[in-house]
């Protein structure tokens, strides 16, 4: 069976060489990235979800049914398709919580909360790192010792441990959310960038770089920092997977996003102790932390592939023919 | 490398505030406050507590905890064969299982076996562990009764939180083990023992499976390690009575010797673990072996 597989795979590698000058000549346009989605349904799925989630979050207060503070203590823990108190208004799509307020509308406001808190955190770890990375990799020599020495250190640090340890020293708040865990997290990045300045600072287009007379930042940032986008676009979009993760794990134990702000972790605390009276309040938010960090990573997965020239034919062709 | 992190955890946890106040009645004075504080040396500089604190050390002596009235390091090492014991049965659910549907996915890739086996292992990278905790409980303990929902006792007790603390390690190891073994079935050898006329079988199960196995084994022994820090939130909530909800408990009580002890020991574990691994891959390894 395998062996028929590999001779249709190596066919099919056979093909996608002669096809490749026309492939060559599209290559830099975003339409291969297009069509190369739209031939993948999951990842296209994944995409369309994630894009929905983010307008709802952004734009949360049309997007939400129900104001998600207004609480009714006649509706206190109802299920899914209660109708609303007023008597022309959407009922209560995903029920309501133990103080009567609409769960939809809350998970779309948590998520506001949720993703800002992914998204910040990565991007603050990921600059952060990626600089550390970068200038550790071309200076070499005492700034390269001090950072992996320090990288090292953390990264025999539980991290997790690391995040309890540091937000119950400074008390819980969103802010220190965001920069606890951008602070446990930048020595991914530094150790992928210092990597990859190793692997081409001796390359011919840096040395002609530095003899056509660059300052050294213009060859970090212009010359070899475009060379490692596309594997740092995949690390940050699993990072934001991770995080939001994370930010779910340390509000969920009390030491993350504090009320009245809301997050999908915190609301999974709060639903906790009334599991048996209303699983509804545990298993929706739970749900769009499963859709949402599953989407993040089938796009991550899927990013790879596709920036990756060794592995993109797979993405351009039909997936069900080609077998291999 | 452990020791920077015990003068990091020791600063941290000094920096959270006075655990006297959360110990003795609202209503002391301030007198008897300053009285327990003394007791503790509590009152000391900041450095004179840490020079104290280093002495201890070497005897493994990190004080006594103010909120059990025993030896700190005595209480956590009492935890330790409680999480040691969830982190060995959940290894021994997800490991073998891991192992299978990567050999599934790798040697039909791209079929829908594959697909469904990668879909699976990143669903259980991107599941919320305490929320498929809550989801078990739901379903298995509260809705079909056969499991306890929470406790400590006979072979019924580990199964969800195993199961639970599976699902991640299972997505990580399925996934490097896929990889691993695509990658030797690229090679010569493979296609030499094809033309030999072995069985599919026997070109899986006895020549790559071996060479595939190493970085697999590799990740496991560091899905080993995060399963002994990442188990805090299960241990809490069902109850298990490991280092991770002793050191919650701890943080809530502010009982700062345990804190220290119980992060010190988890660390500790972590590096080891993480070092033994290493000694497994280069044995494992002849180019790593004799390079």
């Amino acid at each position: 069976m395998s062996a028929t597989t590999d001779t249709t795979n190596g066919i099919a590698r056979e093909a996608d060489r002669e096809r490749e000058p026309a492939q060559r000549r599209r290559t830099l346009g975003f339409t291969v990235y297009l069509a190369a989605l739209l031939n993948d349904k999951l990842t296209l799925l994944a995409v369309v979800f994630l894009v929905a989630l983010g307008f709802a979050a952004v734009f949360a207060p049309l997007a939400a049914p129900f104001d998600p503070m207004a609480q009714n203590l006649l509706l206190r823990n109802k299920p899914p398709m209660t109708p609303a108190a007023a008597p022309d208004a959407l009922p209560h799509l995903l029920g309501t919580d133990p103080l009567g307020r609409d769960l939809l509308s809350r998970i779309v406001f948590g998520a506001r909360i949720s993703l800002s808190v992914g998204a910040l955190s990565v991007i603050i770890s990921g600059v952060v790192g990626t600089v550390a990375g970068l200038v550790a990799g071309y200076r070499r020599g005492g700034v390269d010792d001090l950072v992996m020495r320090v990288v090292d250190i953390q990264m025999g640090f539980p991290s997790l441990l690391l995040a309890l340890l540091v937000l119950y020293a400074l008390g819980a708040s969103i802010w220190n959310v965001i920069i606890v865990l951008a602070v446990t997290r930048w020595t991914i990045y530094a150790r992928m960038a210092r990597g990859i300045v190793l692997a081409q600072r001796e390359s011919a287009f840096v040395e002609a770089a530095q003899a056509i007379g660059c300052s050294d930042r213009r060859i970090l940032f212009i010359h070899i920092l475009p060379n490692m986008l596309a594997p740092l676009l995949v690390l940050a979009t699993l990072e934001t997977a991770a995080l939001i993760l994370s930010e779910a794990s340390l509000s969920f134990l009390g030491l993350g996003i504090q009320p009245p702000d809301t997050s999908w972790g915190l609301m999974l605390a709060e639903g906790r102790q009334y599991l048996r009276v209303a699983w509804w309040i545990v298993l929706f938010p739970g749900l769009a932390l499963l859709f949402t960090a599953l989407s993040l990573n089938l796009l991550a997965t899927w990013l790879r592939g596709v920036t990756d020239p060794v592995q993109r034919w797979r993405y351009l062709t039909r997936a069900s023919k080609t077998l291999g | 490398m452990l020791a920077s992190l015990i003068i990091i955890v020791f600063f941290v946890t000094r920096m959270v505030g006075d655990p006297v106040r959360l110990m003795l009645h609202p209503n002391a004075t301030d007198e008897q406050i300053q009285t327990v504080r003394a007791k503790y040396g509590l009152d000391d500089p900041l450095l004179v507590q840490f020079g104290h604190f280093l002495s201890g050390l070497p005897r493994g002596d990190f004080g006594d905890s103010m909120w059990q009235r025993a030896p700190a390091l005595e209480i956590v090492l009492n935890r330790l064969p409680a999480t040691l014991y969830l982190a060995g049965v959940t290894m021994a659910i997800a490991f073998p299982i891991a192992v299978a549907l990567g050999i599934i996915s790798a040697v039909w890739p791209r079929s829908l076996a594959d697909r469904i086996v990668t879909v699976l292992s990143l669903a259980g990278l991107s599941i919320a562990d305490f929320w498929l905790a809550l989801m078990m409980i739901l379903f298995f303990a509260e809705g079909l009764g056969w499991f306890p929902t929470s406790g400590f006792g006979g072979a019924k007790f580990v199964v969800l939180p195993a199961l639970t603390l599976a699902a991640r390690p299972l997505g990580r190891i399925s996934q490097i083990q896929r990889t691993a073994m695509l990658d030797e079935l690229a090679n010569g050898y493979v296609t030499t023992a094809r033309a030999k006329g072995l069985s599919e079988r026997v070109v899986v199960l006895f020549h790559t499976l071996k060479n595939a196995s190493i970085p697999t084994v590799t990740m496991a022994g560091h899905e080993v390690a995060s399963l002994l820090n990442g188990a805090i939130v299960i241990e809490v909530i069902f109850g298990w009575p490991g280092i991770g909800s002793l050191l919650i408990q701890a943080i809530e009580r502010r009982d700062l010797t345990i804190v220290v002890a119980a992060t010190v020991v988890i660390a500790a574990l972590v590096i080891t673990v993480n070092f033994v691994v290493d000694l497994i891959y280069g044995w494992a390894d002849p180019r790593v072996r004799f390079g």
